[in-house]
């Protein structure tokens, strides 16, 4: 949303300019806040009013500004932001902004520009020339780049919470529900997925090798195989778990039907890791049919986009692997663009990561059988997150059962 | 007994066009605006009021219209700033005018547009402001300040009636005639919110600027080819003084605008 501050003076009551004023803004598709009202106690006394116009477009703003001036409105010249050079490539200048994951506007040679993309922790480079403003991370930058300094002509936009009473969010924001009956929530997980998938947005999976150990993998199968999942982030021991489970029936040794560990067992892990390397990378493996069931195999088949992040005690690793982390949250950056709901399950690190990189808009669904694992996650300062503490099979299970077409 | 200031038409003509009546292709005629102009002056003298009259100036054909001159509150005299450059040098000679005769000159600032009577006009206590195509609604609240009292702005949203006085003309028993098509839907609003007994006038009459009327007392100037406000106005209890008044409306300007009460109110209390 862009927006202006104006002044209204004078017998703005008696003359109905206020609430002419105010029709006139939401008629041309603006919206209002009024930020200050004083009324005149006498007949004779002048009435103030401070108002916040906002439009979803620059346009839509100019023009209902533009009607406004004839009917007396001052607009608030807005203070540009403050930048200064960058004074070494991967260092902020000294009092650098730093940017949070809701939306931010910045004020740039009188006009609003909005940040993109709204990511937390990152500095704002404004480019002159393009007049773009980019939220950067510390290895993004370079020396002269002009970042902002201060707080001045930054305007941040909270995401409102739904007043709707249909809307989970409305009732259980940043919960993580302990004490309330779990299915329930789950009903309510699984309404939200159907409406993201419904509004078109893009649902991302982030899953940690738990989905695995659980056996869990058959129903995260059918969510990919009935088109939940557009995006999945992980690490290498959620693909290697989940090829070692399809390509030997164990993960980490443990025979998942037996739940005892499996003659020699420990050595599947290391066979898994060869075929795959064998192939070239997981894609190839599903391709010439080395690899035909599980989470990865399903996402191959169905063509949904995964990014496997690296960690300094991955075995292999796998081949798609990105051990730089630093290229790893630059590939999951990219790929976040459209994703509107977050399912991140049974793995702190990996969405801890990724709760990051989100834009406080998307909504997301964290479920943990850790209880401090849930509330770190729903508590970053995300504005609708749902917090689940269950073990993932049976989760998945009845979310499956709630979902299935 | 009221005080009325009158300029007469000497260099008056159509020489450009500001409003939407005037037409360059359309002049006056030269001995029908002396003789509309005397007639008025000629009405007026007979009514129980007194003329000045301010000496003419060449190239300011429209300083005829003396309600733009300004607005007079007692002994202070706000002066015009006006919208457009043809005018502007009116400005300086009505105020010294005034001066001269011992008002304060109270200017506005340069850049708030504001056309005197012809956009300021008293109904009971409350002054009475159209804005939008000469006056600025910002100028209103200046002249608030000055005159400390209640200001209703109205928007105008018809080009032919461009000044308050061209389509609203208060009473003095608190009511007013008017053609309320002349004004934004708020402005309607409002103005039926302070003044009671308000007499609509239809668009045929409105367009021989019937609004545009001297009020003194109980007898009103008003220029003819207003039969059906006449009656009106005379079951109330005026008496109606209907004059030729086409040369002037060439201008876009009738009795009202030939005419500024000196002072439009004595006090506001």
């Amino acid at each position: 949303m862009f927006s202006e501050t104006v002044i209204l003076r004078g017998h703005i009551i008696d003359s109905l300019i206020l609430p002419k004023v105010l029709d006139q803004i939401l008629t041309q598709g603006g919206d209002f806040k009024i930020g200050e009202i004083k009324i005149g106690q006498n007949r004779v006394d002048q009435s103030f009013a401070r108002i916040e116009v906002s439009a979803p477009k620059h346009e839509t703003l100019d023009d209902i500004v533009l009607r406004l001036r004839q009917h007396g409105a001052e607009v608030i010249e807005k203070a540009d932001v403050q930048l200064a050079p960058a004074p070494a490539d991967g260092v902020f200048p000294k009092d650098f902004y730093v940017t949070t994951n809701q939306q931010t506007f910045v004020t740039f040679n009188g006009a609003e520009i909005e940040v993109h993309p709204a990511l937390m922790d990152c500095a704002v480079e404004i480019d002159r020339e393009s007049r773009r403003a980019t939220a950067r991370k510390f290895h993004e930058v370079r020396r002269g780049m002009e970042i902002v300094v201060g707080h001045q002509g930054i305007k941040v936009v909270p995401v409102q919470r739904s007043t709707s009473h249909t809307d989970v969010f409305e009732f259980m924001s940043t919960n993580i529900s302990l004490e309330k009956p779990k299915s329930g929530i789950i009903r309510e997980m699984a309404t939200e997925l159907q409406r993201a998938r419904a509004e078109g947005g893009k649902i991302l999976v982030v899953a940690g090798p738990a989905v695995v150990h659980s056996g869990a993998v058959p129903h995260l199968v059918k969510l990919i195989e009935w088109d939940f999942v557009d995006l999945l982030f992980g690490g290498n021991a959620l693909a290697l778990h989940d090829i070692e489970n399809a390509l030997y029936g164990t993960s980490l040794g443990i025979d998942l039907k037996r739940g005892s560990l499996a003659e020699r067992g420990h050595e599947n892990q290391m066979r898994a890791i060869n075929v795959i390397r064998e192939a070239g990378s997981i894609s190839r493996a599903v391709e010439t049919g080395g690899l035909k069931t599980g989470i990865m195999a399903a996402c191959v088949r169905k063509g949904v986009e995964f990014v496997l992040a690296g960690s300094i005690r991955d075995d292999g690793p796998l081949p798609e692997v990105i051990t730089d982390t630093l290229e790893a949250q630059a590939a999951m950056r990219e790929k976040l663009t459209g994703v509107t709901t977050a399912l991140m399950m049974g793995t702190m690190l990996h969405s801890m990561a990724v709760a990051n990189l989100l834009p406080a808009r998307v909504k997301t669904l964290c479920v943990d059988m850790n209880p401090a694992a849930v509330s770190r996650l729903t508590e970053r300062g995300s504005f609708q997150s749902l917090g689940l503490v269950s073990d993932l099979e049976p989760f998945l299970r009845e979310l499956t059962n709630t979902i299935a077409p | 007994m009221r005080q009325l200031l009158l300029c007469p038409p000497d260099h008056y003509g159509i020489e450009y066009e500001i409003n939407p009546w005037m037409s360059r292709a359309r002049g006056a005629d030269t001995p029908l605006v002396q003789a509309q102009w005397k007639g008025l002056f000629e009405k007026l003298s007979s009514l129980d009021c007194k003329i000045e009259l301010i000496e003419p100036r060449p190239k300011l054909p429209d300083m005829v219209f003396t309600a733009n001159a300004g607005l007079t509150v007692g002994r202070r005299f706000i002066p015009s700033n006006f919208r457009h450059e043809e005018r502007a040098g009116e400005a300086p000679h009505f105020a010294r005018w005034m001066e001269e005769r011992g008002y304060e000159v109270v200017w506005l600032a340069k850049d708030l547009y504001f056309e005197g009577e012809g956009d300021a006009l008293f109904g009971g206590d409350v002054l009475f402001c159209g804005y939008k195509f000469r006056s600025d609604i910002n100028s209103h609240r200046a002249v608030a300040d000055v005159l400390g009292c209640l200001v209703i702005s109205v928007e105008l949203v018809d080009p032919r009636f461009y000044h308050i006085d061209t389509c609203f003309c208060p009473l003095p028993d608190g009511g007013a005639f008017w053609f309320p098509a002349a004004f934004d839907e708020y402005g309607q609003r409002t103005i039926r919110d302070h003044l009671q007994d308000l007499i609509d006038v239809p668009e045929e009459e409105a367009v021989h600027f019937s609004c545009n009327a001297v009020v003194l007392g109980r007898d009103i100037v008003l220029p003819e080819g207003a039969p059906k406000l006449v009656a009106t106005l005379q079951d109330r209890g005026y008496t109606c003084h209907p004059l030729p008044m086409s040369e002037f409306l060439k201008a876009g300007g009738a009795c009202k605008c030939l005419t500024m009460f000196m002072p439009q109110r004595e006090s506001v209390e």
